[in-house]
């Protein structure tokens, strides 16, 4: 870890000597495992100046681009940012609110509503790592034509973090303190030293709110505001009309505070439907210039694409698709408890058993033959941002040598074929959600584990059941009462930290907390709990991305926790759109740097 | 008639609250919680959905939240949805402009379709004409409208690129402009939904009238020297229509439901895609204004056709 650790020190003098360019930084540490924002931070933290990333863009005058239009396969419902518990709602809504700043692909802060990002450099972020101070953009105003000050950010933080409003970004403000330092500064406190300082106030949890218009409505009266579904914001576009579950029309906002944007006089967003017409109406009839999140099987997508009026781009975040292989054991009840946390499965247990069961999935094969473009296979758990991402795991596809793993274990072939010791049969359920590739993924698997003498039995749930939170279904992947169970989880922050809790031995998924915590696969480490909390508290951003690798390295070398692909974001556009996509923040995120070529 | 008219609809409040309780009941004993998504996202913690399921009753006994909801109901408040957070009647008066335009277009184009070749069709049963109708229809209500429905996208969109596919509520044209645009939306959807409602349709109305033109006051009248239309017209379709006017009647009310298929199929934001999205995220207040309002068309579209009868056969009288 030392020698990682006195690499990345010695490239970031590099840059900070102008030696190594920023951009090829940032792509070495995405070689070495961290993601692109905290690559980003790692600079900024060791106080090399930010030089402001910027967004290029090629309009050069406002309004003239003619109707933009999005199609979505789900539908937006309300327009309010700290209401918006799903993706389709956060994309809409972040068409009209700004954060402070967004963050791009490479996962540097963009200033959106601030002046500048805040850094050691400029005095904004404080020594002791608990203040973060933000200078606000001039001359910014609403839709309504209220100037925008420092007194519409801390009512943000104000309206978000009271419990009885009931947001959904409720947990990133209700501990801070956010003040007014003068008419466009402000002030964030943290209670305690806080190295990914830049959560609150960015992306779509920093969505800032007008204060004359959503003041009355704070608290338990927060759903009469007009302006949940009618929104006020600072956004390029502003709202002409709005009909919940079906779509949003928007027009170009003349006075919007970026020079020459927007390019577009108007914009329309349709949901409903299906992925699969979605695409068509992008890559076959044009209807659409741009689709949302096309979860279509590649083959049918190249199929689409061929006709030769589209494309699709993928942006990698760190959504992962993983095997978990249960460390208690689901078949046998302690204390009245299926899968407790107190028992053992009895064959995962060994360490051999988890290893063959990972020599036997052909990840490869799997991503190229079913998901095509839509999996990046990988043996890491934590992928992006790339600063993040470990470089001492690998991953290996061998029956052969499952084989002889399993047969040095001590685990024999019977007389049916099947290895078992000590009584205990390799024989396990394997549960997923319904879905087309996964079902396919594993036969693939189940095929080449009864070559090596493991009977798989393969369940699949139904998604609305896999998925939901009920905790009286059995079926729950919370509950996680199969041997083995497969699904994708996702990262919505470029920081680990939270994305990285769900191995923390606090999270175990029990009955005691309605299953209602993260740790699904209710595995166990002392040293991955240190070196998380260490990460809480760890400022130093190099020592800090060395925990984030050894927590990867700990949860993935333990074989329980089986990677297999980082699903990237597949979109659809038509072509001579030119639209700016981010892994790390909404589809929407930077609309106004949006253009279409002549 | 009057007093049989009060008479009928004072019998259906007891059954419209029959109706509520049952599917209170049956709503609240199904799994899953309006909530999910936020379970689903890790970064809203549990004490969110807690306490937007407090604020919203969902934790208090079913019996108070059935009272609550039907006071509420008295009192002209449909509550709010728990997804979006917005008044019920808002969100059901937002696609019921729409539901009917299409929906209610289509129904309109079967019975414009399926009464004239039913009748001309039971005229000369077995004929080319009978033949030629009555294999159609087969064909017609064989297949279902999802099949029909892509079919014709793929064909008129795809292929050929004539017809957009994706229905927008808000047409951005003005004056004749919008009208072409909107017929332009609006002539797949609606000639799916059409075509099939008017295949079976057509055979009940050939049957019905099959089964009147056999009989003997038909024959009388023809003896009289009527002409055909007059016998056809006054004489057998009228009587033939009963059965048939049953049928549409019932039929009605599913205007105002929409056709979940078709409208998922075009992107059509009617009342069937509001109800299914509902029912998909455990929206109670939604489901039950939207069934509800469903089970009272019902009854009153009974009522309708039971008055029709008494206008085409005079025998038929109310008490």
């Amino acid at each position: 870890m030392d020698k990682h650790e006195r690499h990345i020190r010695q490239l970031i003098d590099e840059v900070r000597d102008g030696q190594l360019p920023r951009r090829g930084f940032i792509a070495q540490m995405v070689g070495l495992g961290l993601t692109a924002p905290m690559a980003g931070m790692l600079l900024m933290h060791a106080g090399v100046a930010n030089a402001q990333a910027t967004i290029p863009y090629k309009g050069t005058k406002r309004g003239g681009g003619g109707t933009l239009k999005l199609i979505y396969w789900q539908t937006a419902v309300h327009l309010n940012p700290h209401f918006a518990g799903g993706t389709k709602d956060q994309d809409a809504s972040r068409i009209f609110y700004e954060p402070l700043a967004g963050w791009d692909s490479d996962g540097n802060l963009v200033p959106a509503l601030a002046a500048e990002i805040p850094s050691k450099e400029n005095g904004g972020v404080g020594a002791d790592g608990k203040t973060v101070t933000w200078k606000l953009k001039k001359g910014v105003t609403w839709h309504d034509g209220k100037p925008f000050t420092a007194d519409d950010v801390v009512f943000t933080a104000q309206y978000a973090g009271d419990p009885a409003t009931s947001t959904v970004t409720v947990a990133t403000y209700k501990d801070i303190k956010v003040e007014k330092v003068d008419s466009h500064t402000v002030k964030v406190t943290y209670p305690k030293p806080t190295p990914f300082w830049a959560e609150a106030l960015t992306g779509i949890v920093g969505c800032i709110l007008p204060k004359h218009v959503f003041e009355v409505f704070m608290g338990a009266k927060s759903r009469e505001a007009a302006a949940n579904t009618k929104p006020v914001g600072t956004g390029p576009y502003k709202i002409v009309d709005f009909k919940p579950g079906d779509s949003l029309v928007a027009e170009a906002n003349m006075a919007y505070h970026v020079p020459n944007q927007p390019f577009f006089d108007r914009l329309e967003v349709k949901g409903g439907g299906d992925a699969l017409s979605a695409a068509r109406a992008v890559l076959q009839t044009t209807e659409y210039d741009v689709a949302w999140n096309l979860a279509v099987e590649d083959e049918l997508l190249k199929r689409l694409e061929a006709a030769g009026k589209g494309r699709m781009e993928f942006y990698a975040g760190s959504d992962i698709e993983f095997v978990s292989l249960n460390v208690t054991d689901p078949w046998k009840e302690v204390d009245g408890e299926r899968a407790s946390a107190k028992s053992k499965h009895p064959a995962f247990t060994d360490k051999a058993v988890r290893e063959a069961m990972s020599l036997l999935i052909d990840r490869k094969n799997i991503g190229e033959q079913v998901y095509g473009r839509g999996a990046v296979v990988t043996s890491n758990f934590l992928n992006n941002p790339p600063r993040y991402r470990s470089p001492n795991t690998k991953y290996e596809f061998s029956i052969d040598k499952a084989n002889q793993v399993l047969e040095a274990g001590g685990w024999k072939k019977g007389a049916d074929g099947i290895r078992a010791k000590d009584g205990v049969k390799l024989k396990f359920v394997f549960q997923t959600s319904v879905s087309g590739p996964r079902q396919k993924c594993q036969a693939i698997i189940k095929d080449a584990c009864t070559k090596a003498g493991i009977d798989l039995e393969l369940k699949s749930v139904v998604a609305a059941v896999f998925f939901g939170s009920d905790a009286a279904n059995p079926d729950t992947y919370q509950k996680f009462w199969s041997d083995i169970q497969m699904f994708t989880t996702t990262m919505g922050s470029p920081d680990p930290q939270f994305f990285m809790e769900q191995f923390v031995t606090e999270q175990l998924s029990q009955k005691a907390n309605k299953w209602s915590s993260r740790n699904l696969a209710r595995w166990s480490n002392a040293e991955y709990d240190a070196a998380h909390k260490a990460s809480q508290t760890e400022f130093d951003p190099v020592k800090r991305a060395a925990l984030f690798v050894k927590m990867n390295d700990l949860v993935v070398n333990d074989k329980h926790i089986i990677p297999l692909f980082a699903r990237p974001r597949p979109y659809g556009v038509v072509n001579k759109m030119k639209p700016v996509f981010s892994a790390w923040d909404n589809t929407t995120w930077a609309l106004g740097y949006w253009t279409r070529d002549a | 008639m009057i007093n049989y008219i009060i008479r009928r609809l004072l019998i259906a409040l007891p059954s419209l609250l029959g109706i509520s309780v049952v599917l209170f009941t049956v709503l609240a004993l199904a799994p899953g919680d309006p909530f999910e998504d936020l379970a689903n996202n890790p970064n809203v913690p549990p004490e969110v959905r807690m306490a937007l399921r407090a604020q919203f009753g969902l934790d208090d006994p079913i019996w108070q939240r059935y009272l609550h909801w039907l006071g509420s109901m008295l009192k002209g408040d449909w509550g709010f949805s728990f997804i979006s957070r917005i008044n019920v009647d808002t969100l059901i008066s937002q696609r019921i402009g729409v539901t009917i335009a299409v929906i209610g277009m289509s129904q309109l184009v079967a019975l414009l379709v399926a009464l004239p070749v039913g009748v001309l069709a039971a005229v000369k049963p077995y004929s080319w004409f009978d033949r030629i109708a009555s294999t159609l229809a087969f064909v017609g209500f064989s297949l279902p409208t999802f099949f029909t429905g892509v079919l014709f996208i793929l064909l008129f969109s795809v292929q050929l690129g004539w017809l957009p596919f994706v229905y927008r509520s808000d047409l951005s044209s003005t004056g004749w402009q919008w009208w072409v645009d909107q017929f332009k939306q609006s002539i797949m959807p609606i000639t799916v939904l059409g075509l099939f409602q008017a295949a079976s349709w057509m055979r009940y109305v050939r049957s019905a009238v099959l089964d009147v033109i056999r009989l003997d006051y038909v024959t009388t009248a023809r003896s009289k020297g009527l002409g055909e239309r007059a016998v056809v017209n006054k004489h057998v379709v009228r009587n033939a229509l009963i059965p048939v006017v049953t049928l549409v009647a019932l039929q009605m009310p599913a205007v105002f439901g929409g056709a979940i298929v078709t409208e998922q199929i075009f992107r059509i934001p009617g009342i069937g895609s509001l109800l299914i999205d509902a029912i998909l995220r455990n929206d109670t207040p939604v489901i039950m204004a939207v069934t509800f309002v469903f089970s009272c068309l019902v009854i009153f579209f009974n009522l309708v056709a039971d008055v029709l009868y008494g206008w085409l056969d005079p025998r038929i009288s109310y008490r």
